[in-house]
């Protein structure tokens, strides 16, 4: 594939958001290693797009920095790319020039390439409005990797598919990803999708890190018992059942 | 052939009422229940358009009301645009004008017409720039509220991919605002051919707007309703003209009016 990209070192430091008076994210910390795959995850509301907003430089924190490669992010980074949890194609462009948006010099063979990649270049020259909801998604994970991003931030976008989609989907993020080796931040409340895809899984809690867990399972990931053991133990923590004596065991 | 039935069936429902009432209207005037020296009959009518075209005289009307009309038209949505992407784009520039413009479009276009005769003069300019204002107002309207209801999450993607300034409205804000600027053209249309009516009315010695009030001046009624009836016609063909146009570069909406044309096709 000549979509090449290796993956940014991402730091994030004491980074606090307040809307107002209310404070969303409380001095968190977090650190991606270049081609890591991290899920991050918590309940609704609990700030996770909030995080990814300041990630992508959308947003500003209101204390703290976040480091990319050693560098203070400043607002929107070339490197960096996002998926939105709605697809956010524009209307009035056909499939390939939503594409286009996304490559760098707006390089249209690169489009093409990247179209190619998700599998939908049949669909090059159709509307978005024609299309199914997976197949919208698909095409912005297109016009994301047609930038050959670096880093790729993913917020919830495969929430609103349905099940079997979803799962062709995960494959999909997880092959480009393989290949590609950039750095990804997955923002999901699937606990089982998280499994699936992070080398580490985040949890956030009260606008900070709870835990945070290595997945060590051997890649692509079957759903034995091990990935049980990992996805109850998730959800365990997200349902505040509370198994302390098990996650010590497994984070150390 | 199915397609061009409903077609046809749509047009045809269109045109009901009108003919209806053509028909009583002349049953009316045979009857004499209607003073034919205050309303000729449609016969009549018919009769005087055709003799005004023989004269050669209606063409050179039509045309050069459609000349002033055209070029107000396209002078007007220029300005417009130029405006309304300042003011919609820009909200320094657009508290500083946006009021003015909003003041200056509640003039009726009457008022305006001894101020441009004492610019101007009785020229083509003065006339087409008086249309040109006429339009002006209502392309402007909606192409900066159309500019300014732009989707957030949409300007986030062009943001997001690095786009920025003259970029980010050739490829977000524009054609986001197509829609409702479309719609300001039509309603632009529609006043540009008020405008031309007392643009004409000021002081033409041709055009369709002349032509009323010289029926109006030499007494002859079916001159006058044969005018309005032109100017109906000609006002309905742009704005279909223009709908058309409209229907094609925005193809791409997902609406229900779209779906619903769909559907009767
Ligand atoms: N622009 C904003 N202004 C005010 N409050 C906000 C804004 N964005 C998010 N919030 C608040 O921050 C909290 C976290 O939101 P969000 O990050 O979207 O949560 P989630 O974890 O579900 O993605 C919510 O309580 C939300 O109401
Ligand atoms: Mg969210």
């Amino acid at each position: 594939m000549g979509i090449k990209s290796i993956g940014s070192h991402l730091q994030v430091k004491g980074v606090g958001k307040r809307f107002g008076n209310v404070e969303v994210l409380k001095r968190l910390d977090l650190e991606i290693k270049p081609g890591e795959f991290i899920a991050i995850v918590g309940r609704s509301g609990c700030g996770k797009s909030t995080l990814l907003r300041l990630l992508a430089g959308l947003d500003v924190p209101t204390e703290g920095e976040v480091l990319l490669d050693g560098e203070r992010v400043n607002g929107i980074h070339p490197d960096t790319r996002i998926l939105f949890q709605d697809a956010r194609l524009l209307p009035w462009k056909r499939v390939i020039d939503n594409v286009q948006i996304g490559a760098r010099n707006g390089d249209k063979a690169r489009a093409e390439e990247a179209l190619r990649l998700v599998g939908l270049e049949h669909k090059a020259k159709e509307w978005p409005s024609v299309l199914s909801g997976g197949q919208r998604q698909r095409i912005a994970l297109a016009r994301a990797l047609a930038g050959s991003p670096r880093l790729l931030l993913l917020d919830e976008p495969l929430s609103a598919l349905d099940a079997l989609t979803r799962i062709e989907m995960q494959e999909l993020i997880e092959q480009i990803w393989w290949e590609q080796q950039f750095s990804a931040i997955l923002v999901t409340h699937d606990v089982s999708e998280a499994v699936a895809l992070a080398d580490r899984i985040v949890l956030i809690q009260n606008g900070a890190i709870a835990i945070d867990i290595p997945v060590p399972l051997p890649r692509p990931r079957e759903r034995n018992s091990d990935f049980a053991y990992y996805e109850k133990l998730i959800l365990d923590h997200l349902m505040e059942r509370g198994a302390p004596a098990s996650v010590s065991a497994v984070s150390s | 052939m199915r397609q061009w039935n409903k077609n046809f069936v749509v047009t045809g429902m269109g045109l009901i009422i009108p003919v209806s009432i053509v028909i009583l209207w002349h049953i009316f005037s045979v009857s004499g229940l209607i003073a034919t020296n205050i309303m000729p009959s449609p016969l009549k009518i018919v009769s005087t358009i055709v003799d005004l075209f023989r004269e050669g005289e209606l063409l050179e009307h039509i045309g050069i009301t459609l000349y002033r009309v055209s070029m107000g038209f396209l002078l007007g949505t220029a300005i417009a645009l130029l405006f309304g992407v300042l003011n919609g784009y820009f909200r320094t520039i657009r508290y500083l004008l946006d009021p003015l413009i909003q003041a200056l479009r509640n003039i009726p276009s009457l008022a305006w017409v001894p101020l441009f005769i004492l610019w101007m003069g009785i020229s083509e300019a003065s006339k087409i720039s008086l249309i040109a204002l006429g339009v002006f107002f209502p392309v402007y309207l909606n192409l900066v509220s159309g500019i300014q209801g732009v989707d957030r999450r949409l300007l986030e993607v062009g943001w997001v991919h690095g786009y920025q300034g003259w970029r980010l409205i050739r490829h977000f804000f524009l054609p986001s605002a197509l829609p409702s600027f479309f719609v300001g053209l039509r309603s632009g249309l529609g006043l540009g051919w008020m405008f031309v009516v007392a643009a004409e009315i000021m002081g033409a010695s041709k055009g369709l707007g002349f032509l009323l009030t010289d029926g109006q001046t030499t007494g002859r009624p079916a001159i006058i309703i044969a005018s309005i009836l032109l100017f109906a016609m000609l006002g309905k063909l742009t704005d279909y003209l223009l709908e058309l146009a409209g229907r094609r570069i925005l193809r791409w909406q997902d609406s229900y009016e779209s779906l619903e044309r769909r559907k009767a096709l």
